[in-house]
């Protein structure tokens, strides 16, 4: 009969490691609708102006493209080095790799931040006068890339924060190696962000 | 309420470190999350209903009290507010919060602290709700439904609304996800999947479609905001866009939407039919698996709200064909409540009654869902009073009165006092017979051909609407009277002892208000929950 195991933590609230788990898989689970319902209106938009969209790719920034994709994907090992240091008693290695993960995902930002500059001052965004004259796949594609991107980049910023908690979480030894599942639980957050970048790479940059 | 019949401290008595209000908002006490839900909700059913007579108002004498563009804001915002502001958080956050861990035999749920960021998601949302009203362009007038194109154009408050609503979204998927672990994680020993009361059958479906529907919804309206804000043209055919994607999106969730409303108020009577007719449920595995399938089925039925709107035939005969089939779980339930009556030891008191009207008006309701589901009538009702009598015997008849029902059922578990059983008997007869003459004239009016969100209308109409807005006063003097009943008996009723209806589950086995740890000793379960020999 699974009842949760009646064990306190430091701050004296019930600690149930399963259902935590449970919890936070649910929530993931909303995400992964969240965002798939974006990648159904990408498949509709991109079934109906298919040449407009290979084409408009070409126009992306493959370097930069590229570069965080590398950096979102070691930014999920040093995020995985960090639980697994803390389950070992290794503080100082887990803050270590919790700040590198930190680290990444503001370089990220930082990126995105350069690309959507450079489309913006190109005069490529939504409802600009460039737009307008555009077809309308090209401007399908770039609301497509302006709001899933977006709505990933969003995703990115609150991680950061949350990490950020951890590490302070860390530091005074809420998280430790007896109770982690708050560490877990973050870890398990950031590699559903890793995982949408990775699909939203190829449909947006290597679709030319 | 701080002391029970039987001299115990309940959870109403102070404790914690804070004081005050505070010990309020910023508890994580399922039960105070519960019964503040509740009057909040219950606080904006009533705008709700005010709102309502104002446009039966109106609909007397078009043009006389109000002008067009009010008008499409009440009808706006009293479905904004009766919605998303009370049936679809109803009963799960108020009934659902209070009693579901007490149920299992827990001492709260999963998350608590979860579950008190829900009631401040919610009543921000709903602040915004009411705020975009008063500020900005005025109330949306675009109808709760907020059809592109006309939510993109129109220069009332539509994003401060919209985003209010993403956030009772967020609320009730936190609410959701609460209860799913709640109900894996935290049964009392015993207490198998099988041997759980019904009521949290219903719950848990309810709980998985508020986590796999909502997430669809904040799409669909983020999207509004988006194009308001920036024209990225989703729903806009000059710039590559289709509004139609945006009635997919919204329909998507709010169809799964209406079974969030209806399943638990399932749940309540499913809880309340064993006690009053002194028997064990019928069919119990039978009425735990129809609610899994109607939440199933339930994502499956969308288009059907849309079958005016230019699909293709094959989509349409499919919506059609499985709306049918989804009414054959709901069918299912009918005849197990049934059964569970047939010579039964009857006890006709008010829970029992609100009851009894809900399968009533729900099969009223579903019967006529039938009607509309059928593609060659539906061209036909589509948009007419026909749509407006059907769903509100469903969403006020069915999962409304069922609301109250459970409302009279737990009134002494969760206050300590007992009502005036007169009083909420006469209620009920005065709401029935208001309820009806309000909306069954409005099935007459949609078949007559009287077109739904219009503020005025062909004389040949008019007689029918005076009779609805006579049956509004009706049903507004019954809700006066029971609402009455219930705040009058919080401060001067008589005290509530243990089990005042003879109820079989754990509930009824703590005191009348219960204390704040719910059970001195988790209890150990060994047998069903409806054990009546």
């Amino acid at each position: 009969m699974p009842a949760a195991e009646l064990s306190e933590n430091k701050a004296g609230h019930r600690v149930d490691y399963t259902g935590a788990k449970m919890g936070m898989w649910i929530f993931i689970l909303t995400e992964i609708l969240l965002f798939g319902m974006l990648f159904l209106l990408y498949s509709i938009f991109r079934f109906r102006y298919s040449p407009e969209f290979h084409s408009s790719a070409t126009e992306m920034d493959l370097f930069l493209g590229t570069a965080n994709t590398a950096i979102l994907l070691t930014s999920s090992l040093t995020m995985a080095i960090s639980i697994e240091a803390i389950r070992k008693g290794n503080k100082g290695l887990s803050m270590l790799c919790q700040f590198l993960t930190l680290v990444f995902g503001a370089v990220f930002l930082v990126n995105k931040y350069m690309e959507w500059g450079a489309h913006i001052s190109h005069g490529i965004y939504p409802h600009s006068p460039q737009m307008e004259q555009m077809g309308r796949g090209k401007i399908m594609f770039y609301s497509l890339y302006y709001v899933m991107t977006g709505l990933h980049g969003l995703h990115v910023i609150l991680g950061v924060f949350v990490i950020a908690g951890m590490l302070v979480f860390t530091a005074r030894g809420v998280v430790n190696r007896h109770d982690f599942v708050k560490i877990e639980n973050t870890g398990l957050y950031w590699h559903f962000v890793d995982i949408v970048w990775i699909y939203l790479f190829p449909l947006f940059y290597l679709i030319a | 309420m701080e002391v029970t019949a039987d001299n115990t401290r309940s959870f109403y008595s102070e404790e914690g470190k804070y004081k005050g209000v505070f010990s309020w908002i910023f508890s994580t006490d399922h039960k105070r999350i519960g019964i503040m839900y509740l009057t909040a909700i219950l606080s904006f059913f009533a705008i709700g209903v005010v709102l309502g007579l104002l446009m039966r108002i109106n609909l007397i004498s078009p043009g006389r009290f109000m002008g067009e563009r009010t008008y499409n804001s009440v009808f706006t915002v009293h479905g904004v507010i009766q919605i998303f502001l009370f049936i679809i958080p109803g009963i799960p956050a108020s009934l659902g919060n209070f009693f579901l861990p007490i149920l299992i035999g827990a001492r709260d749920v999963a998350f608590p602290r979860i579950n008190l960021t829900s009631w401040w998601l919610y009543m921000t949302g709903g602040l915004m709700i009411v705020l975009s009203v008063f500020i900005g362009g005025g109330a949306p007038d675009t109808g709760w439904t907020f059809y592109a194109p006309y939510s993109i154009r129109t220069t009332a408050n539509v994003s401060l609304a919209l985003f209010g609503v993403i956030l009772l979204g967020f609320s009730s998927i936190f609410t959701g996800l609460n209860f799913i672990t709640t109900i894996h994680r935290l049964r009392a020993p015993g207490m198998t999947f099988f041997r759980m009361p019904l009521f949290i059958w219903a719950l848990y479906a309810t709980a998985w479609t508020q986590v796999l529907a909502t997430p669809v919804l904040a799409v669909a309206l983020m999207l509004i905001i988006l194009e308001r804000a920036f024209a990225i043209g989703f729903f806009e055919p000059a710039l590559g866009g289709d509004p139609l994607l945006f009635e997919h999106l919204f329909w998507t969730y709010s169809h799964p939407a209406v079974y969030i409303m209806i399943l638990p108020a399932m749940g309540i009577v499913t809880e309340i039919f064993p006690v009053f007719a002194r028997r064990t449920i019928f069919g119990y595995k039978w009425i735990a698996f129809s609610s899994l399938a109607i939440a199933f089925f339930g994502y499956l039925v969308w288009g059907h709200h849309m079958f005016t709107s230019g699909m293709s035939d094959t989509a349409r005969v499919i919506f059609s064909l499985i709306t049918f089939m989804v009414a054959v779980p709901t069918g299912i339930k009918v005849f197990n409540w049934l059964a569970t009556l047939y010579k039964g030891s009857i006890r006709l008191d008010s829970p029992l009654l609100f009851s009894l009207s809900f399968i009533f008006l729900f099969s009223l309701a579903g019967l006529t869902g039938l009607t509309i589901g059928t593609l060659s009538l539906n061209i036909y009702l589509h948009g007419t009073y026909f749509i407006v009598a059907h769903f509100h015997y469903t969403m006020f008849g069915g999962a409304g009165f069922a609301f109250f029902a459970g409302l009279h059922y737990w009134f002494p578990k969760m206050t300590g006092r007992m009502f005036n059983e007169k009083a909420a008997k006469t209620a009920w007869f005065i709401m029935f017979i208001g309820f009806n003459i309000l909306y069954f004239t409005m099935f007459i009016l949609g078949l007559q051909g009287m077109p739904r969100r219009y503020f005025q209308y062909q004389p040949r109409f008019q007689t029918n609407h005076i009779i609805s807005t006579i049956g509004s006063w009706i049903l507004a003097a019954g809700l006066i009277i029971m609402f009455w009943n219930l705040i009058r008996a919080i401060f001067r009723g008589e005290k509530a002892p243990m089990n005042p209806w003879g109820g079989k589950t754990l509930e009824w086995q703590i005191p009348s208000p219960p204390p704040k740890e719910n059970f001195e000793k988790i209890p150990l379960i060994e047998h069903g929950p409806y054990k009546y020999d």
